[in-house]
């Protein structure tokens, strides 16, 4: 992209025309305008209500299954009216009891960190801080949330039907996700998931060629792969890895379909069931978990880059200062892609795979541990000798460090091969997963909604209200995963409906009580979120151009930026994102439009020449 | 009615914080703290972040050792004792960089609140500060990953040639045990011929399981290399049993192995957690279906006498089905094409653990 800034390229509307001036657009009618839009941002707030309303479900079953847990005892027929038929006797049934983990796990891994959290910011922030018009095919775009939302409908159907939604847990381990004998949800709940999937596969193909064509073409004028933001840094990446790793589970899905409906024998051998012997030899369920993890390994890196990216952004703009070691982030967010490929098979270490195998992905995967080290120790320096500002999203962005380091940390155990003999699949491993990827990944959602919702909205969210929000959740994210240590290193097996069976387990009942209340405290929490958001949406202060004075593109925009992003010529860039606190500069950040001959007192020597 | 009166204090409790946030916008936008980018909340966050870090340690502290002794279920294995020191040792490493990681954080964000005048450090990047913090977690990773392996091929080597081998097959929801007889040697199983009585699909054809025994509940040796055969004949399920820090999944149509060697008594547990009703367990940890959370076997280890003791009193699976015994004789050639034989250890090593038992 070398051309000057009046001939930035204009994006091709391929059904609306070229148009990128504020007045065209009010011809377009309502459905193109608000429904099929084509529109980054519009799609972007798709993506987001979708992903919030994803989340609340979400959380909905999990707060069953943690009544469940911690009151073992208890009469549940209060829940009949929503539950019908899944409250037997005043008791939940325990195979609709894993129809809620499993639904849990896939509805909060896929529908919201997912799509929720990529589409929400890759789509608004991508062409807003390169300096483009639009995405590079806002046919795609739309397609691909729309695919996604198909999926979404697909899925919430499945929770509805008689024999359930799927039920084998969010990894769907054949045989039991084949097998409708083993368990009922693998029934038409199964048959909904898989092809829920597979629709969601496809939104997210089309989003991620999208962002990666996007970001490697539309760039504006003087931005280049060295002046991005951190934010498209990440979104890149997370884009390519999840082109490399959604086919996988797609053929992985595929395959299944097969064994489940026509007979094939990928997954399946030696099976008695349901009185009779099946027909199946030859499979291997561990096939399809080499497959899984192909995809579900790389998937927790999609769901962490993104909020990693974020995180960055925010920091450096709130703490007032560069982000300490740019290219070393560059780096480490591409060491984390590449050897992400690589570490799969620790999900496996006792599924009887060759032990041999176990050595060499210990061993690969204590090496991610270093590029996450660097990127903690760079936040920490970023803070350090900073000039901090407490907004919503800066409080959100340090308890996003906190708790990525809190569940990061307890990684290297679990990766160590003869120690994840003892922790595989019990609450060690849920508690670890839950803060690394799972709060973390909120955390850094919530940072980008609290920085972004000025740009999106036009106005600002309840910064007060933020704080409680914040405070709450980050003191029940500890409240709840912390104590689920302990009860992982006592050996409690996840995905269990009851300990009662086990003297091994029959200790931490009141423990399991407070992790329950903690749970039901932090979906409590939410709800301030949620009126803050709807509220600010339509009653929020009013928005200024660049409310949080940062550096990058977007905050160029007018308040409400309209079709096209920018009324005039798009932006050329100068330098890069995080001049802040430059010695010798009027304020204390310099916008990256902002060329070097009007910074000359804060020019550093090797600046001179660009003047 | 009692649901009525919730929902009316709860949609009371609604309207008191709306008004509260309403109230507390308009007085904001009287003091002018509405206009102002940075005011007291400020300062009062930054104070904050000091009460979580302290408060949230101090009682992480206490949860910690107040739990500590019911979060570890006792040893009873060898490799179990190599890897809780393993487990605690890196325990012991990612608490000081928890601690120290967490410390900096939060006490940066207190001592670099917003100040009035000052101005950050602009402070993009030092090389030197960056390798070393990248060279550092990678000689503890590459500690840690050594300790790991060096334990891990101990543990999935080769059982030692005189192991007692029990063969554990998971179902829906319970263990199967079956022992090798007198030979030591599992017979040959199909999952073709299971059915009510043939559980576990004993293919009596062969001559090795003739005298192959199932249990209800799994007999060890104490002190005595044990070698676990896995299986499965319908789901995936997983053979945990935390005391001997043992796990290995049951997967159907594909055999797993797992070998330990027990070092206390069921009898010397119970002494020692002073719990008459001490059992040594096996749960499932894979899911497994409706019955995943009550799937479970007991494992007995006996003094070597008391194990000797037990075998001998065993009756094969054969002697006690006569009719499937003489089934297969009436129809000599074997219904089904042939399943993999059982491995088993050599006929003269295990006579000698026998003898050495």
């Amino acid at each position: 992209m070398g051309s000057s800034p009046t001939s930035a390229p204009h994006i091709q509307h391929h059904v609306a025309g070229d148009h990128h001036d504020e007045h065209d657009h009010h011809d377009q009618h309502w459905l193109f305008k608000y429904v099929f839009s084509q529109d980054h941002k519009w799609i972007a707030k798709q993506f987001l209500i979708s992903g919030i309303v994803w989340a609340f479900i979400g959380a909905t079953l999990s707060t069953l299954f943690r009544i469940q847990l911690g009151w073992p005892d208890a009469q549940l027929t209060w829940l009949e009216p929503l539950l019908g038929r899944w409250v037997e006797g005043g008791k939940l049934n325990p195979e609709f009891y894993l129809a809620l983990v499993t639904m849990h796990g896939t509805i909060m891994v896929f529908f919201v960190l997912t799509a929720g959290l990529s589409g929400t910011f890759s789509n608004f922030l991508i062409p807003l801080q390169i300096g483009a018009r639009d995405m590079a095919s806002g046919f795609m775009n739309m397609l691909s949330f729309w695919f996604f939302f198909l999926a979404g409908i697909i899925m919430f159907v499945s929770l509805f039907l008689e024999t359930g939604p799927a039920s084998a847990g969010w990894t769907i381990y054949p045989p039991l996700s084949a097998l409708p004998q083993a368990i009922p949800g693998s029934g038409a709940g199964q048959t909904l998931w898989l092809v829920s999937m597979a629709l969601f596969i496809v939104s997210q193909l089309l989003g991620g060629v999208n962002y990666i064509t996007t970001i490697i073409n539309l760039r504006t004028a003087g931005m280049s792969m060295a002046k991005l933001p951190l934010t498209i840094w990440s979104f890149f990446l997370t884009a390519i890895l999840g082109l490399l790793s959604f086919p996988v589970l797609f053929s992985a899905a595929l395959l299944l379909i097969f064994d489940r409906s026509f007979g094939t024998s990928f997954f399946l051998s030696d099976i008695y069931i349901g009185g009779e012997a099946l027909n199946h030899v030859g499979g291997s369920p561990i096939l399809f978990q080499h497959l899984f993890w192909f995809l579900g390994h790389p998937e927790v890196y999609i769901v962490i880059m993104p909020a990693m990216g974020i995180v960055s952004e925010v920091m450096a703009t709130n703490a007032r200062k560069p982000i300490f070691g740019y290219r070393a982030m560059i780096g480490s967010l591409i060491g984390i892609s590449l050897l992400s490929f690589v570490v799969w098979a620790h999900h496996m270490f006792v599924t009887g795979m060759n032990p041999f195998l176990g050595s060499v992905f210990m061993f690969l995967t204590l090496i991610i541990a270093v590029p996450s080290a660097v990127k903690t120790f760079n936040w920490l320096a970023t803070l350090w000798r900073g000039n901090i500002r407490f907004t919503a999203a800066m409080l959100f962005a340090i308890g996003f460090v906190s708790l990525f380091v809190s569940g990061g940390l307890t990684g290297i155990i679990l990766g160590n091969a003869a120690l994840d003999i003892q922790m595989h699949n019990t609450y060690f491993v849920v508690a670890h997963f839950h803060l690394v990827m799972g709060s973390s990944a909120f955390f850094g959602m919530f940072a980008g909604v609290y920085h972004w919702f000025p740009k999106m909205f036009g106005r600002m969210m309840d910064e007060k209200l933020g704080y409680v929000h914040f405070w709450l959740t980050i003191l029940a994210a500890y409240l709840v995963f912390l104590p689920m240590h302990y009860v992982g290193i006592a050996g409690f097996p996840r995905r269990y409906y009851a300990y009662t069976a086990y003297e091994t387990f029959n200790q931490f009942g009141d423990l399991n009580t407070f992790i329950s209340i903690a749970a039901i405290m932090a979906f409590f929490a939410q709800f301030i979120f949620l009126f803050n958001f709807i509220y600010s949406i339509f009653r929020g202060r009013r928005a200024t151009e660049n409310p949080w004075n940062s550096n990058t593109l977007e905050w160029t925009t007018p308040v409400e930026p309209g079709h096209g992003n920018w009324p005039g010529a798009i932006p050329a860039v100068y330098r890069w994102p995080y001049d802040y606190s430059k010695p010798g500069a009027e304020q204390d950040f310099i916008p990256q439009h902002i060329p070097y001959s009007q910074t000359v007192s804060s020019n550093l020597p090797y600046e001179k020449e660009m003047e | 009615m009692i649901a009525l009166g919730i929902l009316l204090a709860l949609v009371l409790l609604l309207v008191v914080f709306g008004l509260l946030f309403r109230l507390q916008i308009l007085t904001s936008i009287f003091s002018g703290s509405y206009a102002r980018q940075i005011g007291l909340s400020n300062r009062v966050n930054a104070i904050l972040m000091v009460v979580f870090m302290v408060v949230g340690m101090a009682a992480f502290a206490y949860s910690f050792v107040a739990n500590f002794d019911k979060m570890n279920p006792p040893i009873a294995s060898v490799h179990g004792l190599h890897t809780e020191k393993l487990f605690w040792t890196t325990m012991i490493i990612i608490g000081i960089v928890f601690v120290l990681t967490q410390v900096a954080l939060f006490v940066y964000s207190y001592k670099y609140q917003y100040r009035e005048g000052r101005r950050a450090f602009f402070y993009s990047h030092n090389n030197k500060i960056e390798v070393i913090w990248t060279v550092i977690p990678a000689i503890v990773m590459a500690g840690l990953v050594f300790g790991g392996w060096k334990e891990w091929s101990n543990i999935m080597g080769p059982a030692p040639k005189d192991a007692v081998e029990v063969e554990i097959m998971g179902k829906q929801f319970n263990f199967l045990v079956r022992y090798p007889g007198r030979d030591q040697k599992l017979g040959r199983i199909n999952y073709r011929l299971i059915d009510a009585t043939n559980e576990f699909g004993f293919d009596l054809n062969d001559q090795r399981g003739l005298d192959d025994f199932t249990a209800s509940e799994v007999h060890v040796p104490k002190g005595h290399p044990v070698l676990l055969h896995i299986r499965s004949r319908d789901v995936l399920h997983a053979v945990y049993a935390p005391h001997f820090r043992v796990q290995m999944y049951a997967v159907p149509g594909m055999p797993t192995k797992f070998w330990f060697i027990p070092t206390k008594s069921t009898d010397e547990m119970r002494a020692q957690t002073g719990n008459p009703n001490f059992n040594y367990e096996i749960a499932c940890n894979q899911i497994c279906g409706r019955g995943h959370f009550a799937m479970k076997a007991n494992i007995i280890v006996d003094e070597p006498d008391d194990y000797i003791a037990w075998y001998a009193q065993q009756k094969s699976f054969a002697d006690q089905n006569p009719d499937i015994l003489a089934a297969f004789k009436n129809k000599k050639t074997p219904v089904i094409e042939d399943a993999p034989a059982e491995t088993t250890a050599a006929p003269a090593a295990t006579e000698k653990a026998q003898a050495s038992l």
